[in-house]
């Protein structure tokens, strides 16, 4: 997953301040109104700069002789050959590669959200010894991502694979408890402030009615807080959906690849010309779910993204 | 939900947890891992400590993920350090012992007369065929059925067994059997197979179907920690050098069979003295840390600029500018960088038809460095313009309607006021995309896979990162090196470690734990 950044309490007001209405006007400024059209065509050109390249693919996946060399930046005609020939290739195993990344995405999300929120749930309402730096702890890990022990954990996962072979290499289950090794650090910080903000007199009314820890957790916590879960969710979602380091050396039967592996190999080698519109229709299937994701759920996403990591 | 249902779950969680510690540090023990089945212990008992008791109530809700960090973060950062001192790698994957009955096992010829057992050749279940370690399944004259591998021939409970009329084993539980044509496809690792005998002897594969077992020619004599070699004359007597058995008689030559050993600080003064290492360790690291600081300034720059041209309010249709603009961000990078890599093919590329030009983009040194930094410019510069965006809307106006009034010009107040202000906001994240771009593996690799390697030492790319490059080290290639590729991810740690102390003692947050 991403790089960390330190929790920093005025991006609380900065993304408040983003998803705000805009300030309305000043009376002096109003007086100039009517010269933006340069800002719209500046903007015009910043489009163009970040869309081509989308355009591009677009144009690629719809072109009918489906190869690098005829691929062009607009649209020549729109087919579906190369979706055909993607879905009919019994050695890539396209919609296997989905579901496995949808599998890996899915579990490992849940599990980053359910570990973490055990966790910002014992940081913000326990008292315990080694709070304090226990979380500073868990920032200090945030910087030594998993992938620079990779070597370490490609030997670790391999001995594994010879006791328990159902956790090995090359299994899915595998690789989802690699990526929840560094959920902890990742997501306590965001999960905790959030938590935080929960009045603990909820808490306290909930123990004079009798209630367990447990239970004040489950029941009563867990719900008010499902808007960050939800949030944090979508972002490890979206940031195992995109992981390519941990994921290649893992995976390396084509039955068992994810999305990134399996379009990756379609670009090496002396196919990667002829394969490219195939490659181009899978990379643009592959997009939609994020794309989708990113453009429902902008605020959410974007607001968690400024707070706990960067690509 | 009802007290007693919840107590159910509770309970039949908890026996679940300890009695998967249980299965697992069985299998440990059968595997002969006595350090892993005492953990594998602990942590059962762990478990049943922390909520079978009504004690320790904070752990019972830090455990899971706690157990998690240090089994997949934790100790894989400790399992790297120590790595980084052995030679392990290819030619020295096991311990001395191992290596000496592999050569045995290797060296062994068929005596006439001995029997010949019927083979199929397996991987473990759901291991790869074509990359996982072979195991041998062999039945012998009698019809009692074995598997081999390199540690020794153990007995295969007959139950689930199927067989050929031939006696050849056609499937076994827990094992996935290869087709012919999936073992020809290994051939070479078939042939380097053998399995030691309890007798001092070897089982050795002929054919696709078939094994013998016969003699060795070579022989160890503890005493003296010599191996050797009869089938020569006169005998070859090979002693360990450098953790490899190399013959007395001409120090050149070695067994292929070395064995794991430490080194030392060996992997790291490797890294500093050798003169073809060291110029290309060097220039990694300058191309690392320029690659790092331009793609930071580079993208926020752009970001910038972009967020101070929305930062109107007049202008409208800023979602609709945003939603899109946020668009090469949001994909995943093995969907955009792979892209580019299409689009900067020299002959079909578009990059080249649209401009006109003829560049070499991914074949040269300066073309593939020009092209990863365009392509991070284009894939970063959105997150800036979003973070610039939420800053420049949280300076307040009245300081901007001050500096105009004190007289200030556009150009003016965006110096001396919106820039500082920006620049306090933004600050630690531009220190952490920095940290995250200088371990940038997921661009780098997708798009050059670290090349074009036209240097002095050929497995140094032109475009290479230090993280791709321990990565070639230890996974690409024909041998591997993991203890050094180990010993590069460590220098790794430290220079990371170093560059996040600024960043760490600025944290406010670290203040307002309450």
């Amino acid at each position: 997953m991403s790089a960390p950044v330190p929790a920093d309490p005025r991006l609380e007001q900065r993304l408040e301040a983003e998803t705000r209405e805009p300030a309305p006007a000043s009376p002096k400024r109003r007086g100039l109104g009517g010269h933006v059209w340069w800002r719209h065509a500046l903007g015009i050109l910043a489009l163009i700069w970040a869309l081509f390249p989308i355009v591009f693919i677009y144009s690629a996946a719809t072109n009918p002789s489906g190869t690098l060399n005829t691929a062009s930046l607009f649209p020549s005609g729109f087919s579906t050959v190369n979706f055909e020939a993607l879905f009919n290739d019994a050695s890539r195993p396209y919609w296997t590669w989905y579901k496995n990344s949808m599998i890996v995405s899915t579990i490992g999300a849940l599990g980053a959200v359910f570990v973490g929120a055990c966790a910002a749930f014992a940081f913000s309402r326990l008292r315990f010894k080694g709070r304090r730096p226990g979380m500073m702890f868990l920032l200090l890990t945030t910087f030594f991502p998993a992938l620079l022990a990779i070597v370490a954990m490609y030997i670790i996962f391999a001995g594994i694979g010879d006791v328990l072979p159902a956790f090995g290499l090359n299994t899915l289950a595998g690789l989802v408890l690699a990526y929840l090794g560094g959920a902890l650090g990742a997501n306590v910080w965001l999960l905790k402030g959030y938590f935080d903000t929960v009045p603990r007199e909820l808490d306290e009314a909930a123990i004079v009615d009798g209630a367990s820890h447990a239970r004040i957790f489950f029941t009563m916590t867990l719900r008010l807080v499902m808007p960050i879960l939800v949030t944090v969710f979508m972002l490890v979602f979206v940031g195992l959906y995109g992981e390519f380091m941990l994921a290649s050396i893992f995976l390396t039967d084509v039955d068992t690849q994810t999305l990134g592996v399996g379009l990756y190999g379609m670009t090496l080698g002396t196919t990667a010309n002829e394969l490219f519109g195939r490659f181009t229709a899978g990379a643009l299937l592959a997009s939609l779910p994020v794309m989708v994701l990113y453009l429902a759920f902008q605020k959410q996403l974007v607001g968690g993204l400024t707070t706990g990591s960067v690509k | 939900m009802t007290k007693p249902l919840a107590l159910a779950i509770k309970w039949v969680l908890i026996a679940a947890a300890v009695a998967g510690a249980f299965v697992i540090a069985t299998k440990l023990a059968e595997a002969g891992n006595t350090l892993a089945v005492v953990l594998a212990g602990v942590v059962g008992l762990g478990i049943l400590a922390i909520y079978a008791t009504r004690r320790a109530v904070p752990l019972k809700y830090l455990a899971p993920g706690v157990l998690l960090m240090i089994l997949f973060q934790l100790w894989p950062v400790v399992y790297t350090a120590n790595l980084s001192f052995t030679n392990y790698g290819d030619g020295h994957l096991y311990s001395k012992e191992e290596s000496v009955s592999d050569i045995i096992a290797q060296s062994v010829r068929e005596v006439p007369g001995t029997p010949r057992y019927k083979m199929s050749v397996a991987v473990k279940e759901r291991a790869s065929v074509e990359t996982a370690d072979l195991i041998l399944l062999l039945t012998n004259p009698e019809g009692a059925t074995f598997t081999g591998d390199p540690s020794g021939l153990k007995p295969l409970a007959p139950e689930g067994v199927t067989k050929a009329p031939s006696g050849k084993i056609l499937s076994a539980p827990g094992y996935t059997l290869l087709t012919a044509r999936q073992v020809n496809a290994r051939s070479a690792d078939l042939s380097a197979l053998a399995v030691p005998t309890s007798d001092g002897g070897g089982i050795k594969p002929v054919g696709l179907s078939e094994a013998f077992e016969g003699k060795p020619t070579m022989s160890y004599d503890a005493a003296s920690d010599r191996i050797t070699d009869s089938s020569t004359t006169p005998p070859t007597v090979y002693a360990p050098a450098d953790a490899r058995w190399t013959n007395v008689a001409d120090p050149s030559q070695t067994l292929p069979q070395g064995w794991k050993e430490g080194v030392g600080l060996a992997n790291y003064t490797r890294i500093f003295t050798d003169p073809t290492l060291r110029e290309g360790f060097v220039s990694i690291f300058v191309w690392n840390l320029f690659f790092a600081i331009f793609s930071v300034l580079s993208t926020f720059l752009l970001g910038m600029l972009i967020a101070l041209l929305f930062n109107d309010p007049r202008l409208r249709g800023k979602g609709i500018y945003r939603s899109l603009l946020i668009l090469p961000y949001a994909l995943p990078i093995f969907v955009t960088a792979l892209v580019w890599k299409g689009m900067f093919n020299q002959d079909y590329g578009i990059i080249n038809q649209l401009t006109g030009l003829n560049v070499d983009w991914l074949g040269t040194s300066l073309g593939a460095k020009t092209a990863i930094l365009i392509t991070n410019l284009w894939l970063g510069f959105p997150y800036m313009f979003i973070v610039c965006t939420g800053a420049l809307q949280s300076i307040p106006q009245d300081v901007r309607e001050a500096a105009t009034i004190d007289g200030a010009n556009a150009f003016r107040t965006l110096r001396s006021i919106i820039m500082p202000l920006l620049l306090v906001a933004v600050g630690p994240l531009l220190l952490a995309s920095f940290a995250f771009n200088f371990n940038n593996f997921g661009l780098i690799y997708l798009l050059t896979k670290g090349g074009p390697f036209n240097g002095a030492d050929t497995s140094i790319g032109s475009s290479d990162l230090l993280i791709t490059y321990a990565y070639r080290l230890a996974f690409s290639g024909s041998a591997p090196n993991y203890g050094f590729a180990a010993a590069v991810s460590v220098i790794i740690f430290i220079l990371v470690a170093l560059m996040s102390i600024p960043g760490f003692r600025r944290t406010k947050a670290l203040e307002e734990i309450n």
